[in-house]
């Protein structure tokens, strides 16, 4: 079975099959939207905020993932399957890349990585 | 000069999310031989061509990265020295010893965090096991390689390249206590003064761990293990392809270390390296300087650029 999965911050939208995870998904239809890291759980960089919908997860990291996010529903994109159409806004740690690829105007210098690299999940 | 005091690295203790995948990744697709568990539920690995009891340890956990690093060294003497040199210094909090037989087949471990926040131990004795590839006993009239490899099976855990924010201190542990030179760094500033990555060897090796300078203390960017060729290292890409495992980056080459290298992932997230070549490291060898303006060739020769995942995604 597949859903609409939506990205808040960009609008962009795509298919997802319940079998897939949400990260998984666009990478099939290689689409962008959501920074992809790992892959697998452990890095962080895919953390989305879930703001509509139904899924089921698998065991994420506690490194990038608290306790108190992943009940409100900031879950790891590469960890979740959709069980209805989703809306998600990225919060991860390149979520500023986000916007900086949709402009093109995509510029990594040290310094910036730095400012980007800030873990917020290490307050 | 011989090598002495520090020999290599002698293990890297790693935390997966859920060991059977883990345990599937490491074993059938890294291709390193699973040699014993313990009653803690650790899984202990060694590659092919290491003579020591593991040089891998997996423990499930609710948080990827890596536990701990160990260094083998020269003899109990040279271990009892280091410790009193380490706790000397000054740059190391939770110093402790680890009783032998807490590793399966291995002696006491000297045990202290460094000033990027990750914990190293020294050890001196680990039981040996032997690469399997004697035919009239071991070590005698070997062959090249055993039978019975699986997957990548490189030849023995390598190095690792971790991320922390006090490189000076740890760079000055490594270098000023612990006898390892300087092969190369990353500087960055007007002047090229502040450094932001060092490439330390012990040994012949072009690294035997490094450090990048980010605000995070103790954090892991990835374990690396050896291939004999480029052959290998596409080799590597194929069965990576193969198994589905998630690729990072690669086959490509990096500049600083001269390596063939592909990036993947274990299926924690955790970050593994195959790599070939580099060159040889002598203790005289002149440090290579690269500039932060030439960053991107120097980690990724070919693409002549850093990713975004390089300096974002780490355990």
């Amino acid at each position: 079975m597949h859903f609409v999965v939506t990205i808040d911050n960009t609008g962009e939208t795509f298919r997802c099959s319940d079998e897939s995870n949400v990260l998984q998904g666009m990478e099939q239809l290689q689409r962008k939207g959501i920074p992809v890291g790992c892959r697998n759980g452990g890095c962080g960089v895919c953390k989305v905020q879930v703001t509509e919908g139904l899924y089921t997860k698998r065991k994420m990291s506690r490194g990038v993932i608290s306790v108190d996010e992943e009940a409100s529903g900031c879950v790891l994109a590469c960890k979740i399957y959709p069980q209805s159409n989703l809306r998600v806004e990225v919060v991860g740690k390149m979520a500023r890349a986000v916007l900086a690829q949709k402009s093109m105007s995509f510029d990594f210098g040290f310094a910036t990585a730095t400012v980007i690299n800030q873990p917020d999940e290490e307050k | 000069m011989a090598v002495t005091g520090v020999l290599r690295p002698g293990h890297v203790a790693l935390r997966v999310l859920e060991l059977e995948p883990a345990v599937k990744h490491y074993r059938d697709v890294l291709g390193l031989e699973e040699v014993t568990r313990d009653d803690k539920g650790r899984v202990f690995f060694k590659a092919w061509d290491e003579h020591d009891h593991h040089s891998v340890v997996l423990r499930e956990a609710d948080e990827a990265g890596m536990d701990y690093m160990g260094w083998k060294v020269d003899s109990p003497a040279t271990l009892k020295k280091l410790a009193g040199d380490v706790e000397q210094s000054g740059l190391c909090t939770d110093l402790s010893w680890i009783p032998a037989g807490e590793h399966p087949a291995t002696g006491e471990r000297f045990r202290f965090t460094i000033p990027t926040g990750h914990v190293m131990e020294l050890f001196a004795e680990k039981g040996i096991v032997g690469n399997n590839c004697g035919t009239d006993g071991e070590n005698t009239n070997p062959n090249p390689w055993p039978d019975g490899m699986k997957g990548i099976a490189p030849s023995r855990f390598d190095h690792c390249l971790l991320y922390g924010d006090d490189l000076d201190g740890t760079v000055k542990l490594f270098t000023e206590v612990l006898g390892f030179g300087l092969a190369e760094q990353v500087m960055a500033g007007e002047d090229k003064s502040f450094m932001i990555g060092a490439f330390l060897s012990c040994s012949n090796k072009a690294h035997d761990v490094a450090f990048i300078r980010q605000p995070v203390k103790g954090k892991f960017h990835h374990a690396s293990f050896e291939l004999r060729s480029w052959e290998q290292v596409l080799r590597a890409g194929d069965i990576l392809s193969r198994t589905k495992t998630s690729i990072d980056i690669g086959p490509t080459r990096h500049g600083i270390t001269r390596g063939e290298t592909i990036y993947f992932f274990d299926p924690s997230g955790n970050r593994n390296e195959v790599f070939s070549g580099g060159y040889i490291y002598y203790p005289d060898k002149p440090t290579i300087t690269w500039w932060d303006v030439e960053l991107g060739p120097a980690i990724f020769y070919h693409d002549r650029k850093l990713n975004e995942a390089f300096l974002s995604v780490f355990t």
